[in-house]
This record gives C-alpha cells, sequence and structure tokens, in this order.
C-alpha cells in the first residue's frame, strides 16, 4: 500500500469508530434521542432539510450576509489601513479611536445595531462588517508600515507618482500582511454572522439551528452544525487558493 | 561645461547625541559619457555621495547640478542601481523592466518590443515571466539594469551593485556593464570598495578619504578596455591606490577600536 492511501486511512479510522461507537450507543437507548441523536437520524435529517429547499436558502442567506458584511468593513478598512500606514499624520488622527474600539468584541455591539438598525439584514451586516473590519485595517497599516524603503526609493526612481506607489508598490508589498489579516477578518466575519443570525433575523443556519432548539430537533441542530463547519472549511479552501495565487511571487522567498 | 557638477558639497548627520561629518566640501565633475569609480573604505560617505546626486538625501550645503539643472528630488534621468538589487518582488522580470515605461505612459507595443530586446541583450529571456525568488544575485541585478536601460537613464549611479555576487558572476557583469557603457555612451558613478574593480572598469577613479569624506585623489586611468587585471600598468596602479585606501581604512578601524 502507498503511504499516501495508509495515511487516508489512518485519517477515517478515527472519525468512522467513533461514528460507529455513538450510533451503536444511540442504539442501545443509552442516551434520550434529544440529548444525543444517532448519525443515521442526523443524515435523514440533513437529507430531508436539503430536499425542501430551506437548506440551500439557508446557506445562501448565510454566505450572503458573511460575504456582504465582509466586503463593507474590509472594504473601508483597506483605504483607511492604507492611508494610516503611509502618513504618520492621519495615523495619529485615527489611531486613538481605533485603539479604544478595537477591543469591543462585535458581539457587544448587538444592542446598539438593534436599536440603530431595528431588526433584519441591516443589524447582521452591520456586526459582520465591524467583525471583519479590524483585522484588516490592522493588518493593512502593519503591511504598510513594513514595507522595505528600498523598494520605495526604487520605484521614486523610476518616476513613480503617488497613484502609480500606491497601486503598484504599496499595495503589493503589503500584500502578505492584508491576506493575514483577511483571513483573519473572514474568521470572524463568520462567528458574528452565526451570532447575528440568532438575533436579527429569520434565515440562515445560525436562526435554523436556534428554531430547531425551539422543537428539541437535536438531529436538525447538529446537522446544521455540521453544514456550519463544512461551510467554514469551503470558505477558508477558497481562501488558501486565493492567498496562493496572489503570493505565488513570495512563496519561498528568502529574506 | 560639466554634465555632473558637484560643488562644495557637505552632508552632517544630526545623530542624537553626536553629528557624523559624512561629507565635507565635496568638489567633482563628471564630463557625458565618463565611467567614474567612487572608492573608498566602508564609512568614508560613498553611498551618501551617491544619493545626494540621485536626490534621495538633501545635502547640508552645496549644490548638485545634472545637465545644467539642480537636483531637488529623485528622478528617471539619474538612474539608480542599488547593492540590494531593490527589484520588485511581486512583478515578474518583464514587468520589472516594463515598469519604468509603463510610468511614463508608452505605449504597450512600444514596451513589449523594448522589453523584448533588453531581455536579449541581458541574457535574461527565458526568465522573462518569472519571478525574482527564482533568480540567483547575478540575474537580479541584470533585471535591475534592464531596468533603467528602458527608460534609457542617461546617469546611472551605482552604489556597490556586485558586492553580493560571486567573483566568477562579478566579472561576467563588470564585462557586460563595460560593454552597455561602450555601446550607449552613458554616464556612470560607479560605487566600490574594491581597488581592482575600479581599475578594471573606470576611466577615473576618486579616492575618498574616511571622516570627514573629502576627495583625496582624481586618478585618471587610460588603459583600454578590456583591461588586463594581471598586466603591469594595472598592477602598479594597484599598488599604488592600494596605500592611498589603507591609510584611510586604518583610520577606519582605529575609530571602530576608539567606540568599543
Ligand atoms: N542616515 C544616517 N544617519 C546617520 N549617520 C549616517 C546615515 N547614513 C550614513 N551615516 C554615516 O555617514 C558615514 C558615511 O556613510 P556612507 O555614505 O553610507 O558610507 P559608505 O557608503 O562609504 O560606506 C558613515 O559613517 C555612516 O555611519
Ligand atoms: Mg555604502
Amino acid at each position: 500500500m502507498s503511504a499516501g492511501v495508509k495515511s487516508l486511512l489512518r485519517g477515517i479510522a478515527m472519525p468512522f469508530l467513533l461514528l460507529i461507537v455513538w450510533e451503536a450507543t444511540c442504539r442501545a437507548g443509552l442516551v434520550s434521542p434529544i440529548m444525543l441523536p444517532s448519525p443515521s437520524a442526523i443524515v435523514v435529517k440533513w437529507v430531508e432539510w436539503l430536499r425542501s429547499g430551506e437548506l440551500l436558502l439557508d446557506v445562501l442567506g448565510s454566505l450572503g450576509r458573511v460575504t456582504g458584511g465582509f466586503l463593507l468593513g474590509a472594504g473601508l478598512a483597506l483605504p483607511l489601513g492604507l492611508f494610516m500606514g503611509s502618513s504618520p499624520r492621519i495615523y495619529e488622527y485615527f489611531n486613538p479611536i481605533v485603539q479604544v474600539l478595537r477591543p469591543i468584541p462585535p458581539i457587544a455591539w448587538i444592542p446598539m445595531s438593534i436599536l440603530w438598525f431595528g431588526l433584519g439584514n441591516p443589524p447582521a451586516i452591520f456586526l459582520i462588517s465591524l467583525g471583519a473590519f479590524f483585522p484588516v485595517l490592522m493588518n493593512t497599516i502593519a503591511g504598510v508600515q513594513n514595507v522595505d524603503g528600498i523598494y520605495l526609493r526604487a520605484a521614486r526612481n523610476l518616476g513613480a507618482g503617488r497613484s502609480t506607489m500606491f497601486r503598484r508598490v504599496i499595495l503589493p508589498a503589503a500584500t502578505p500582511y492584508i491576506l493575514a489579516g483577511i483571513r483573519i477578518g473572514i474568521g470572524t466575519a463568520f462567528i458574528v454572522v452565526i451570532v447575528s443570525e440568532m438575533i436579527a433575523v429569520n434565515n440562515g443556519l445560525g436562526y435554523r439551528i436556534l428554531e430547531a432548539r425551539e422543537f428539541m430537533w437535536s438531529d436538525k441542530i447538529i446537522a446544521g452544525m455540521i453544514t456550519i463547519g463544512l461551510l467554514g472549511l469551503a470558505i477558508d479552501q477558497v481562501m488558501n487558493a486565493l492567498n496562493n495565487h496572489l503570493l505565488r511571487w513570495h512563496r519561498g522567498m528568502e529574506s | 561645461m560639466d554634465y555632473i557638477s558637484i560643488s562644495n558639497l557637505s552632508k552632517t548627520f544630526q545623530g542624537r547625541d553626536r553629528s557624523v561629518p559624512a561629507l565635507q566640501d565635496i568638489n567633482l565633475s563628471l564630463s557625458r559619457g565618463e565611467f567614474v569609480c567612487l572608492l573608498g573604505p566602508s564609512g568614508c560617505g560613498k553611498s551618501t555621495l551617491l544619493n545626494s546626486i540621485a536626490g534621495f538625501i538633501q545635502p547640508s550645503s552645496g549644490e548638485i547640478m545634472v545637465d545644467g539643472k539642480p537636483v531637488r528630488e529623485p528622478g528617471p534621468e539619474r538612474g539608480v542601481v542599488f547593492q540590494e538589487y531593490a527589484i520588485f518582488p511581486w512583478m515578474t522580470v518583464a514587468r520589472n523592466i516594463a515598469f519604468g515605461l509603463e510610468i511614463k505612459g508608452t505605449p504597450a507595443n512600444e514596451i513589449r518590443d523594448r522589453v523584448d530586446t533588453l531581455l536579449d541583450t541581458l541574457g535574461l529571456k527565458e526568465f522573462r515571466d518569472r519571478f525574482p525568488k527564482d533568480l540567483s544575485g547575478g540575474m537580479r541585478q541584470r533585471v535591475a539594469i534592464a531596468r533603467l536601460l528602458a527608460i534609457d537613464s542617461p546617469v546611472m549611479l551605482m552604489d556597490e551593485p556586485f558586492g553580493a555576487l560571486d567573483a566568477l558572476t562579478r566579472r561576467t557583469l563588470q564585462d557586460e556593464l563595460l560593454r552597455i557603457w561602450l555601446e550607449s555612451g552613458k554616464t556612470i558613478l560607479f560605487v566600490t570598495h574594491s581597488i581592482e574593480e575600479s581599475l578594471y572598469l573606470a576611466n577615473r577613479i576618486v579616492v575618498m578619504t574616511y571622516r570627514p569624506g573629502t576627495i583625496k585623489r582624481n586618478q585618471i586611468v587610460t588603459m583600454p578596455h578590456p583591461r588586463d587585471p594581471s598586466g603591469a600598468e594595472f598592477n602598479e596602479l594597484k599598488r599604488d591606490l592600494g596605500q592611498l585606501v589603507m591609510k584611510e581604512q586604518e583610520r577606519h578601524t582605529s575609530d571602530e577600536m576608539k567606540a568599543l
């Protein structure tokens, strides 16, 4: 057997064993199905959920909110970060506010966001964008501040003006930092979307698992949790691919 | 009239607890098409002088004129080749070479032709679409030179450009640079601390002293290219300059001992 197949089998063995023990425990009636539904019951529920078309709407709803909120937050953070990173003056103006607001978890904004925006998508988007905003901002600032001066000098020497300098030198040079910030930002946005759906809207994966709890549908709760996990994994994979593409000049670079 | 003229140039760096007189009362002129080497031990102000001409450093006093205009800021007519290469790692070789032309707004097809020609001239053809991380130091420095040739900088300011390369690569690039210089008639100011390198390349060697940086000697070198580093005249000059530089080096060393 090849090493790849062996490692794959090892990776499958544990979850498989766990599922068997779990299924057996449930079938033997050792736990109530409300406390811990069996894996087969979860799969059945998941298929039912999928067939009804509701699952797709929930996934799209959550994904849409993450995307919208993230684009809003990152879209504001990126230019602000570029300016703050490149101008000590602008940095001095904004840094105190940023330092005070940054440690407030997005979740703590929930009451105010509901007062400001009511219920529905607006407060959710607001909270998600907050979650994405600060990681992208902080990393963009650090990325710009860490651009090696030699590149700035070389570009100035070639006649680069302000806008060329931003677009073709500072931005790409800071990309490794910015992408790291985007990764953290998306992670936070994904946490916040689930929370905000539990509070402000009536679809999406976060809403659905909370709704299922009211009916004690444990199988649906767990099916929802697994869907959330898979969606997070998918987002991470896409980010990985994007990262590898945008940083193909950077991989394995020395010094 | 002199193409580059530096008059009464001084630069003192203001530190926290002390000030460093990096350059003092430098007077130096270069004619169009000259290949001048600035020679001196490290710390004697060679980079400071070069960066002042490039427009990166504002002198404390004195003036630098290039082609009749005072130097105020960096510009593409005074191209710089840095020791650290400073080619952009996020651009392919071709994009690096094209960058200066893109800034100028040169039409795309013209840029392509020019980049292709330069890739050919500098033996970079097969690296066209590679990123700098895949290139050796010598290849990177070729890209940096091609980048200046692309925008046709009439002046090339080179700060120990081959200092980080192995001996063989260095010799190849020196020969290449001489060929480019002879073909293009560019004015080159080349900083080095290697006597051998300055003798192999320059029309004229300007020897600098250590702290304050002043000009100690203007040595005209008339040997025709290509020069033979084992020849009699070459070695006579080498001994002569060697003694001169050694004295400055000793002052540098004793300065460093004092600092300890
Ligand atoms: N930015 C700076 N601030 C303070 N001192 C500097 C600065 N740049 C250079 N110096 C000092 O000026 C002197 C000349 O430096 P430099 O021009 O780099 O010498 P070289 O290129 O000949 O090695 C050195 O003693 C160096 O320590
Ligand atoms: Mg130097």
